[in-house]
């Protein structure tokens, strides 16, 4: 059985810092929501009100797309030479950095993501994406084309324009920078909404962009409801472009308000239900905990979640065996404590999902190898939970059910896991455990998903593209082809006379 | 022999209409050049010389010889400092730190990001001792402290920026292989990278080298010029300061055919950069080819057309031609030294040019508002009044200038030759001096073929509103670099080099990195393929 522990923090130790941002930030200023309406963000630990922060509605959004258009149309931003957006960019990474505790626990109390985590990695690694986009503002290259009459050709790469970035609440900070730091690289302006679980931190990012010298009306952040702020995002016709990550079923609503409003450009990074398949002739001792934090990290919570574990015959006694003892290291308690794996869901309607798939999993016969309870405690914390003899059809294996569930299935041979790896409309990332060079290369190319990670997982880094196939969604977060996604291809010709060469 | 010219030239500033009894264009130009410079002291530098060692797995050590160098003020002739003299043996051993820092240290194993940081870092570091910096610069290399200040130095920071954020992007590429392949490319650090800087921007050549070296990962011997050695110590300390880690940079001062020479034949230097004249460019080349066959990059002399057609707007064009030429008292490898000027605007464009140069402000560059301070040293001095005078000797037309300016130091004014011919050394050889050259032509064809006629191919300058001609213009000219409306116009992000003898390769830009790159090609069979 898993550890648990009950939050025995060194309180001394670790500032639970002021909420000081919650109102809509617009054109460089916090304002109230024109409506004046509040919502509450919850503390998962303990099930308490941080605070009440501005409800955003559609004016709300009018007003921000307006701020984002002007300083688009006539501001100083997408004007600067990439160099001067480099340099307020490097700016505002060092004064993330500044800000990691007060950042890191925001995000703890907001998000329960852990506290040691978000101090030591994830907090630094919104710096580094920003540090990342901030070196490339200057290297977005055009090219000159090569034209078949006389003709002189070339490209230029414009920012596509106001952008609105719809992002989820699983990981609050590196959401907020995988997205705004290239649409920033790259020229544009853009209206924010974090999700209404976790809209603290945006808030903090915004007025430390301010800050750094990043101009009024570039970054909107409006908090609130899909149904309303997302909605009223995706449908603007005054919106360039909508870069969304979440669910595939949203993901469909934004896809559609964005064909039925102004045909503007969509991005969509959506839910996954990922293959960590485990060949024979692996070292259980290494992959086992790879495979364990692979669909536990951040209590499930993670699109790329490697929830489907393929173990090959010859080694499956000894993986579940292995797994079963890494297990008992894993402790589930209060984010703030440095010794804990795993912290409590979001939220109580995604605690209740989740247990809702751990009954339907008994109920469609997989077994329950260990888990499947609540935590007896306060706060939405599920134990760490396996089940094995899954089937492929069971519920369990197709539906992303974004909490501490992982599946486990047998598999016979390279084609076969190829062909069931594939089998969903899922096909955003997979684990591939071997050490022979060619399973790895014929299984990376054979996987239909958008990031392949060879004996290792989580394999992210801000110069890796990710996103996903099929119904995981279109276009990439991360690298250059993040940052490409935020700009315009416009050809330019003109006749060319006398050249000494075509 | 420079008594009777220091004569010559006092008596010309008195008697502006007399130059060595040669009467000149009717004295409508009132020479206005400040005497200022002959008669007060030169300004302190406010600056110490702090370093005059060699830089050597990250400590300032003596010469193995113990010898020193003097360099001098430019102002003056006097002495600035005595300077640790490297030489072979000192190559040799710059060499094995570098080597040792290559194979077996941290600096190309750590993260791209770690990299990333110190280079970050390091430009922080610079800006925040901006002014010192460019006083060292102006003081060693007589430039404008103005330009140092205010250009130089900044530019500085942003090319190492603008390298660390290359860091994390050197991509190299998957192939798609013409059968069951799997195919891709690293680009991976060449290793010990040799560079031989110039006098002329000892700081921007510094940073147009070290920059992408560092950014791919490799380590560094630099020779820096014997005329300027000491703004580069300066900077290498502060980016040590920043965490560079020690052997990943080393610095040996001192003379081409000795220390120059040691690392472009040394055999365990995988590339050497040099950007200098084209006569050491060769010789470059020569013992790289002679060693062990490293590759070269050069960036060698120029004589850069600038192209005025009959369109322009003279005023505009004056002043940009004058700057083309005159900018960092003529000594630039791109500067425009054959100004081309269409016959319709030709005469207004000389009158124009020669009121525009004795305009120019000559002086201590310590000093406000000066725009040319002192020739770097007494030989280049002497090259260039060698050149006036075969300029004369040859028939063209002096319009202003023609002599030294003031009683101490290398300074020159700025002088200006109208009918000069395709053929006159003035207007084939690089003079690296503030002599301009103004000739005449007739149609765009005739002037392509003459703006090409040259063994260099470095830069060129074309001033038309038109754009069916600027367009012709770019792509006829063999030049690695065409300034439209522009000259000078450097960034970080533009490549530069030469075509023909002015040069091999292309610094600054993505183009840079591939100097300090090697690309292995990894290939292995792919068994049962979703797709090829």
């Amino acid at each position: 059985m898993s550890g648990e522990r009950n939050g025995d923090v060194e309180k001394s130790t670790i500032m639970i810092p002021q909420v000081k941002f919650t109102k809509l930030f617009i054109n460089g200023e916090f304002v109230d929501s024109i409506s004046g309406k509040t919502f509450e963000t919850i503390d998962p630990r303990s099930e308490e009100v941080i605070g009440k922060v501005a409800e955003g509605d559609k004016e709300d959004v009018d007003s921000a797309v307006k701020a984002a258009r002007e300083a688009f149309d006539h501001g100083s931003w997408p004007r600067l030479p990439g160099s001067e957006r480099q340099k307020i960019m490097l700016k505002l990474a060092d004064l993330i950095e500044e800000n990691v505790e007060e950042l890191a626990a925001i995000d703890t109390m907001d998000a329960g993501n852990l506290y040691s985590l978000g101090k030591m990695m994830s907090i630094s690694s919104g710096a580094q994406l920003f540090r990342y986009y901030a070196g490339a503002a200057d290297k977005i290259h055009g090219e000159t084309l090569k034209m078949s009459r006389e003709l002189h050709g070339y490209t230029l790469l414009e920012p596509v324009g106001v952008v609105g970035h719809i992002i989820p609440w699983n990981f609050p900070t590196q959401m907020f920078c995988m997205k705004v730091a290239p649409a920033l690289a790259a020229g544009c302006t853009m209206v924010v909404k974090p999700a209404e679980q976790t809209p603290l931190s945006a808030l903090i990012y915004a007025h430390l962009a301010k800050l750094a010298g990043v101009p009024d009306g570039v970054i909107n952040v409006v908090t609130g409801y899909g149904a309303t702020v997302g909605a009223a995002i995706s449908s603007h016709m005054d919106i360039d472009m909508v870069s969304f990550t979440g669910s595939t079923v949203t993901g469909h609503r934004i896809m559609e308000a964005a064909a039925t409003s102004n045909l503007k450009q969509v991005c969509l990074e959506l839910g996954g239900k990922s293959p960590f398949i485990v060949f024979d002739d692996v070292d259980v001792d290494k992959i086992a905990p790879l495979a364990l934090n692979a669909c536990l990290f951040n209590q499930g919570q993670i699109c790329v979640a490697g929830t489907r574990v393929f173990v090959q015959e010859g080694i499956y006694d000894k993986f579940i065996g292995r797994l079963l003892e890494e297990l008992k290291t894993w402790v589930v308690g209060d984010p703030f404590d440095p010794h804990v794996n795993q912290g409590p869901q979001v939220t109580k309607k995604q605690y209740e999902r989740v247990m809702w798939y751990i009954e339907l999993g008994k109920k469609e016969g997989a077994t329950l190898l260990t888990g499947g309870k609540p935590l007896d405690r306060k706060g939405y914390y599920i134990e760490p939970t396996i089940f094995t003899d899954v089937k492929d059809d069971m519920t369990i294996a197709k539906d992303e059910i974004f909490g501490p569930v992982m599946s486990i299935m047998k598999f016979k041979s390279m084609e076969e896991v190829i062909m069931r790896a594939n089998n969903t409309k899922y096909g955003l990332a997979a684990g591939i455990m071997t050490n022979n060079i060619n399973t790895a290369n014929t299984v990376s190319r054979s996987i239909r998903a958008g990031s392949v990670w060879i004996n290792c997982y989580f394999g992210f880094d801000n110069d890796a593209p990710a996103g996903g196939y099929k119904m995981s969604g279109f276009g990439k977060d991360l690298g250059i082809n993040g940052l490409h996604k935020y700009l315009q291809v416009k050809s330019v010709a003109t006749p060319i006379y006398n050249s000494p060469w075509l | 022999m420079a008594a009777a010219r220091r004569i010559s030239s006092l008596v010309s500033r008195s008697l502006p209409l007399l130059r060595g009894g040669k009467q000149i264009n009717g004295g409508r130009g009132v020479y206005r050049y400040s005497t200022a410079a002959a008669h007060e002291n030169p300004i302190k530098p406010p600056v110490s010389v702090q370093y005059d060692q060699l830089l050597i797995d990250g400590k300032f050590v003596d010469a193995a010889s113990g010898k020193t160098f003097p360099t001098l003020d430019p102002r003056t002739g006097e002495v600035i400092a005595h300077v640790a003299e490297g030489d072979a043996e000192d190559v040799n051993r710059a060499v094995s730190a570098a080597r040792k820092a290559f194979d077996e240290g941290p600096w190309p194993r750590m993260t791209a990001y770690g990299r990333q940081k110190i280079l970050l870092r390091f430009a922080d570091l610079v800006e925040k001792h901006n002014d010192e910096i460019a006083a060292l610069e102006t003081w060693d290399n007589g430039k404008p402290f103005e330009q140092s200040a205010q250009t130089e130095v900044p530019m500085f920071a942003r090319l190492f920026r603008y390298y660390a954020g290359w860091t994390d992007k050197i991509h190299g590429l998957t192939v798609p292989a013409d059968g069951p392949h799997h195919v891709q490319t690293l680009h991976e650090p060449i290793g010990v990278a040799g560079q031989i800087i110039p006098w002329n921007f000892p700081l921007l050549m510094f940073a147009w080298k070290v920059g992408p070296a560092l950014a791919c990962g490799n380590t560094v011997v630099l020779k820096t010029a014997e005329q300027t050695p000491l703004s580069a110590l300066l900077v290498s300390k502060l980016l040590h300061e920043a965490g560079l880690p020690d052997g990943v940079l080393n610095i040996v001062s001192g003379f081409g055919p000795t220390a120059g020479a040691a690392l472009c034949s040394h055999m365990d230097v995988d590339k050497i950069a040099f950007t200098g004249s084209t006569d050491t460019g060769r010789i470059v080349l020569e013992l790289a080819a002679k060693s062990n066959l490293k590759p070269v990059t050069l960036e060698l002399g120029g004589k850069s057309p600038f192209i005025v057609c009959e369109d322009a707007d003279v005023d505009q064009a004056v002043e940009l031609a004058h700057a083309a030429l005159f900018f960092n008292q003529g000594q630039c490898c791109c500067a425009g030294s054959r100004t081309y000027v269409h016959e319709k605007v030709y005469d207004e464009f000389v009158e124009k040019a020669k009121a525009r140069a004795l305009k120019r402000t000559v002086g201590d560059p310590f000093k406000a508002g000066i725009e040319q301070g002192p020739q770097i040293d007494g030989e280049q001095f002497e090259k260039i009044l060698k050149y006036i005078r075969i300029g004369q000797d040859a028939g063209a037309s002096l319009e202003t200038g023609g002599d030294r300016h003031g009683t101490q130091g290398y300074y020159i004014q700025p002088t200006v030759f109208s009918n000069v011919k395709d053929d006159m050394p003035i207007a084939r050889e690089e003079i690296f001096g503030p002599v301009q050259t103004i000739l005449k032509f007739k149609d765009l064809d005739e002037v392509i073929q003459r703006a090409n006629n040259s063994i260099y191919g470095l830069a060129a300058g074309v001033f038309t509103h038109n754009l069916d001609t600027a367009n012709t213009l770019m792509r006829a000219l063999k030049v690695g670099t065409v300034w439209i409306n522009c000259f000078d116009t450097f960034d970080a992000t533009i490549p530069f080099g030469g075509y023909k003898m002015s040069g091999i390769g292309r610094e600054k830009g993505e183009y840079g990195l591939k100097n300090y790159l090697q690309v292995k090609a990894v290939v292995t069979p792919i068994k049962n393929p979703a797709w090829l």
